[in-house]
């Protein structure tokens, strides 16, 4: 297996993704091919291109919650690497523990866990104790600006923008050397996306690199050090 | 690397001529959640009994790794051992609760006889232990004195968990734990079983016919039809990208609420 480079964190190579659908006589829905790009420590590379062309695809794969087709998916672990697209369901459960964290467009309540329950969860998982835990995920929400009164409450009754902040708030809490974003600020207002932007800005700067995709043309030109268009890797008519 | 806490390996069994479970093999590790799915009759709850023991299988052998480090085969168990094990290191959480509770015994008893079973006889102690854990299951102390055939379903489920964990096993057999209960019970037993076995880092093996509850409480799945493992994996990977054709009916099968 080829090394990454120092500053690497993620190196996808020849990266495929095609759907058989069985239900549909074995239709096969090919998605995405010979997909190459990089993220080095400290940068926010931004997947572009039309709806459909594969970008949640990739993040989905380069999280592990799709199964990659062809090709690689090499993350950064210290000295080792691990190909996301061959790791068994331990070896992924682990990274995504240790180094690998996401953000999904929306978030998946659990009934009777609290916002900061959720989050401060996940802080946990990265190996704080459970004041710390808690602490870091007040802040979180604070800075996010989820009212502190709804902070105990479930967010199964949240609007949509806010159960997305408290998302954000559990994504940015594990500490991950490397994010997958799947546009987490599109149901966002102007003040709510800033204040994911200069998180986002803020972990840039310790180190983190960002794999993301995003909806809103101002998050993308403040926060991406390069665009990946995957309109050239796409298996689709553009929508 | 340390030897799994429990290993399948290669488990058949049939009845007459019919197979109820083929071939199926896995391995499950401390504090890992692995639920195995499908529908009637695919051989679920067979597969339960073969790794818990209660049934023996034709072919194959479950292999366990004992408190004392030793990894032993079930089948080589002496009896009094198996017992010792279903008592101490196992929990078993039936759907039916009346087949994991005493019912004409009352809440306190039903949780301190796996402990007097271990040789506690101090009764302050033994009921100070049943009160603690009524608690963590969130069944007020003043049921304690009270038979399960008083108390609601969900309740007897949350009793059944609390007499089985009274003993800090290190894993939980379960089947269908959430079968029957109203929707909202079923939240509040879900949310408290994902709180334990995180805090208590149990390994748990779940039967479920119920994809939601496999997403919310198990690391990995395997996906059974027709007495087969069909698709195992990752459980949000096989839910949400599912390869073999029967997965892939059952998850486009589920109504979003």
């Amino acid at each position: 297996m080829s090394a990454l480079r120092v500053d690497e964190l993620l190196r996808v190579e020849g990266l495929s993704k095609a759907f058989t659908l069985h239900l549909h006589g074995g239709a096969r829905l090919p998605v995405v091919h010979g997909v190459a790009f990089s993220v080095a420590a400290g940068e926010c590379v931004v997947l572009g291109g039309p709806s459909g062309a594969g970008k949640s695809s990739i993040l989905k794969m380069a999280f592990g919650n799709y199964l990659a087709g062809e090709g690689r998916i090499l993350v950064a672990d210290g000295e080792r690497v691990i190909d996301v697209a061959r790791a068994g369901a331990r070896e992924i459960l682990d990274a995504r523990r240790r180094i690998i964290g996401y953000v999904s467009q929306f978030l998946r309540v659990i009934p009777r866990v609290g916002a900061i329950d959720i989050v401060a969860a996940a802080a946990r998982e990265s190996g704080l104790d459970r004041a710390a835990a808690r602490e870091r995920a007040a802040s979180l929400l604070a800075r996010l600006r989820v009212p502190e009164r709804l902070w105990s409450v479930p967010p199964a009754t949240f609007s949509g923008g806010e159960q997305q902040r408290v998302n954000v708030a559990r994504g940015f809490a594990g500490g991950h050397r490397l994010l997958v974003l799947d546009e987490p600020t599109a149901s966002l207002d102007v003040a709510n996306r800033q204040a994911v932007i200069d998180l986002i800005v803020e972990r840039k700067a310790m180190g983190t690199g960002f794999l993301a995709a995003f909806h809103d043309d101002d998050v993308r030109a403040r926060v991406a050090d390069r665009i990946v268009d995957v309109s050239l890797f796409s298996d689709r008519e553009a929508a | 690397m340390t030897a799994p806490l429990l290993s399948a390996q290669a488990l058949s069994k049939r009845y007459g001529a019919i197979v109820a479970c083929r071939d199926v093999s896995f391995d499950l590790s401390e504090g890992e959640a692995l639920a195995i799915v499908g529908e009637s009759g695919s051989g679920k709850t067979t597969l339960l009994n073969l790794i818990a023991g209660a049934l023996a299988p034709d072919a194959g052998e479950v292999v366990y790794r004992l408190r004392d480090g030793a990894t032993r085969a079930l089948s080589s168990l002496s009896d009094a051992e198996r017992r010792g094990l279903m008592r101490t290191d196992w929990g078993f959480v039936h759907q039916d609760s009346s087949r994991g509770l005493r019912m004409n015994v009352s809440a306190g008893g039903n949780i301190g006889e796996r402990l007097m079973a271990l040789g506690d006889c101090h009764y302050g102690r033994i009921r100070e232990n049943a009160l603690e854990w009524l608690g963590r299951v969130e069944i007020a102390a003043a049921r304690v004195d009270d038979q399960p055939t008083a108390y609601s379903g969900g309740m007897r489920q949350r009793l059944q968990i609390a007499r089985n964990l009274v003993t800090r096993p290190r894993l939980m057999f379960m089947d269908e734990p959430t079968g029957g209960l109203d929707v909202s019970v079923q939240a509040r037993l879900l949310d408290l079983l994902r709180g334990l076995i995180a805090d208590m880092g149990l390994a748990v093996v779940l039967v479920t016919h119920d994809l939601a509850v496999a997403r919310l409480l198990s690391h990995r799945i395997l996906v059974m039809k027709e007495s087969q493992v069909v698709e195992s994996g990752l459980t949000d990977r096989v839910l949400d990208d599912p390869q073999a054709p029967y997965t892939q009916l059952l998850v486009s099968s589920v109504l979003a609420a």
